[in-house]
């Protein structure tokens, strides 16, 4: 059992506050996505819970028991670093036996543990070369068997895809995901890349400023964004926002519609719909085609609302070209409200 | 111009530079070593100076002392090398200060060192003062070989620890941290971070700053002239004493190929203990 607990984490270098406050549980064998922009704190608090740099408050607990005072072989942890790290000077097979052998583990169990986690990765036939004759892609799944080879209780990986081209990267996700779910492994992966995310996560924490903002299942974060900031870090294109003026008890004006909306007695409140949840029809916001980009699979169409920019993705078929007026019907499950002032959605 | 032949145009003055006043006085100098006194080929002048009864002493010397002052050089090279790179700020004044004898010449460094041993040098009032001895010692005589041996050894390794300083910390600030904080996480101590991963990365920089140190080392001469004179002789003191006092060139040049050929042989032993297999460098 490794449940991993972050109880009040902080973190600062020197005036610039990294981490505020992280509160988290990961459940035992949970795929966690730390997801953010470059700068957000997500691969400090990994590194704190790795051990690699310390809390400046707060405790980190692993399986029921306090780790952040111990050092990070102590841990039970292994990790996967961005820019691999598999050592140059050692064979693939030695790479991945390093932390074996640290352990004193017998010849023969280290050989046993590299072959089977070597045939894992599908890397058997490298195992007598050096990293410099390896791929990118084949060092990062020299990385990642080294990090399996440990039977760990949390594996943890900072951005291991990042350097990766596309296709690779695609490739590789699903393999990881694949590997990860049968080692039965608490895992917390860090990344930028919002699709790696959705993809591969059983939960993710959308961290913003050294905080997180949501942390929920991969499904919940896109439909259901707790505060703008997730809604327009997620989704690509990402929510569309128009403000909201009330028209009566649970009634919206936007853009000189009326919509069915929260209970609340703000003045102001900020309507967000996704691009693929609008139809074109008879009744809806009325909206100016600007820019028309046909991406195959469907139409991704730049309109203007008024003031606002406004991007709706339409059947492959539709017929749009730029000046033209469409009338956009949202589907109306699928419109969130924001409250201007926290920034957080109203239900 | 063509880019392919661009380089080699780029090169070619330090090469016929080189050809010039290295290759051709090295032509010279072989052929004297090999010149007989009727003007024939010979190894006569190769037997005068193996068969004269100082040089497997200068022979000896000479090896002993690279094999005391090399090792020591190395291991305090490594350690302040290791113990600079960690630091985070004043790391180039620290540096500074460890390199000033690499400013100095080694007769000029020989020089210091003799004022601290010599009968009314440094050593003797210290211990004077301090009520050690009564009156000054004369520590550098045929009767305290080992002093003398000391003494020139201190004086190299404080000469010439520095240069492979330099090299190291260059060579250490080359090995990326990840690979640190990988070991960190696989489990290895500090010291087995030492010894499985700064040492066996460092090896092209070892490379170098051995092979350069091992050399000056064959070539120690001033250094021992200024502590040790004539008690202790080394074979660059006999290439000179050949040269100069007896006037006989002929030998000195077989000295000199006879130190080169040591040299060589050295370097590459060096190179092979310590070569990095192909596919395995940083």
């Amino acid at each position: 059992m490794a449940e991993i607990q972050i109880k009040n984490i902080a973190k600062s270098f020197g005036a610039f506050q990294a981490l505020n406050d992280i509160n988290l549980t990961i459940a035992d064998q949970e795929f966690m996505v730390l997801l953010g922009a470059s700068g957000c704190g997500k691969s400090t608090l990994l590194r704190i819970i790795a051990g690699l740099e310390v809390a400046s408050s707060g405790e980190v607990w692993i399986g029921g028991k306090r780790i952040d005072h111990l050092s990070p072989k102590d841990r039970g942890i292994a990790m996967v670093f961005q820019n691999y790290a598999v050592f140059p000077h050692l064979t693939v097979f030695e790479n991945i036996g390093f932390g074996l052998r640290m352990k004193k583990l017998p010849n023969d169990e280290v050989t046993r543990r590299v072959e089977r986690v070597a045939g894992l990765m599908h890397i058997e036939m490298l195992l007598k070369r050096y990293s410099g004759e390896l791929s990118g892609g084949q060092r990062q799944r020299v990385a990642v068997a080294r990090a399996l080879a440990m039977e760990p209780d949390v594996i943890l990986m900072d951005e291991p895809l990042s350097n990766l081209d596309a296709l690779l990267r695609m490739e590789m996700r699903a393999e990881l995901k694949g590997v990860l779910a049968e080692s039965k492994t608490t895992a917390i992966y860090v990344t930028h890349d919002q699709v790696e995310a959705m993809s591969m996560a059983d939960r993710i924490s959308v961290m913003h400023q050294g905080d997180i903002v949501q942390a929920a299942s991969p499904i919940e974060v896109y439909r259901d964004p707790a505060a703008k900031f997730v809604a327009s870090f997620i989704g690509n294109p990402p929510m569309n926002f128009l403000p909201a003026k009330p028209a009566g008890p649970s009634k919206w004006q936007v853009a000189g519609q009326t919509f069915d909306g929260p209970n609340t007695d703000k003045a102001v409140l900020q309507f967000a719909i996704r691009p693929e949840d609008m139809q074109p029809a008879e009744q809806g916001l009325v909206a100016t085609a600007k820019i028309v980009e046909p991406l195959g699979a469907h139409l991704l169409v730049t309109c203007q609302i008024g003031d606002a920019l406004f991007r709706v993705i339409l059947d492959s078929d539709a017929v749009v070209k730029p000046g033209q007026s469409l009338t956009l019907a949202p589907q109306p499950d699928r419109v969130r409200w924001f409250d201007p002032d926290t920034t957080l959605a109203v239900a | 111009m063509n880019a392919r032949i661009l380089p080699y145009v780029l090169i070619l003055p330090v090469t016929l530079f080189l050809c010039l006043f290295f290759i051709y006085p090295f032509v010279l100098v072989s052929q004297q070593a090999f010149q007989a006194a009727d003007g024939g080929w010979s190894m006569e002048n190769f037997q005068e100076v193996v068969e004269y009864w100082k040089f497997p002493i200068s022979m000896k010397n000479t090896l002993l002392l690279a094999a005391i002052v090399v090792p020591v050089q190395l291991a305090l090279a490594l350690l302040m090398a290791t113990m600079v790179s960690k630091m985070k700020k004043g790391r180039d004044m620290v540096l500074y200060i460890w390199t000033i004898p690499l400013g100095i010449s080694d007769l000029a460094a020989g020089i210091i060192w003799l004022a601290i041993f010599e009968q009314s040098g440094f050593l003797n009032s210290m211990l004077h003062g301090i009520g050690v001895v009564d009156k000054p010692v004369n520590f550098l005589t045929y009767q305290n070989p080992w002093i003398v041996f000391l003494a020139i050894a201190l004086a190299e390794i404080w000469r010439a620890t520095a240069i492979m300083l330099v090299i190291l910390v260059a060579g250490i600030g080359l090995i990326p941290k990840e690979y640190y904080e990988a070991a960190d996480v696989f489990g290895a101590s500090k010291w087995k971070q030492f010894t499985r991963i700064t040492f066996p990365l460092l090896r092209p920089s070892l490379q170098t700053a051995l092979v350069l140190r091992v050399i000056l080392a064959f070539e120690i001469f001033a250094v021992v002239a200024a502590l040790g004179g004539t008690l202790f002789p080394v074979l660059m003191g006999q290439t000179y004493s050949y040269q100069f006092d007896l006037l006989n060139s002929g030998a000195a040049a077989a000295m000199a190929l006879i130190i080169l050929g040591i040299s060589i042989g050295f370097t590459l032993i060096i190179l092979r203990i310590l070569r990095v297999p192909k596919g395995a460098s940083i």
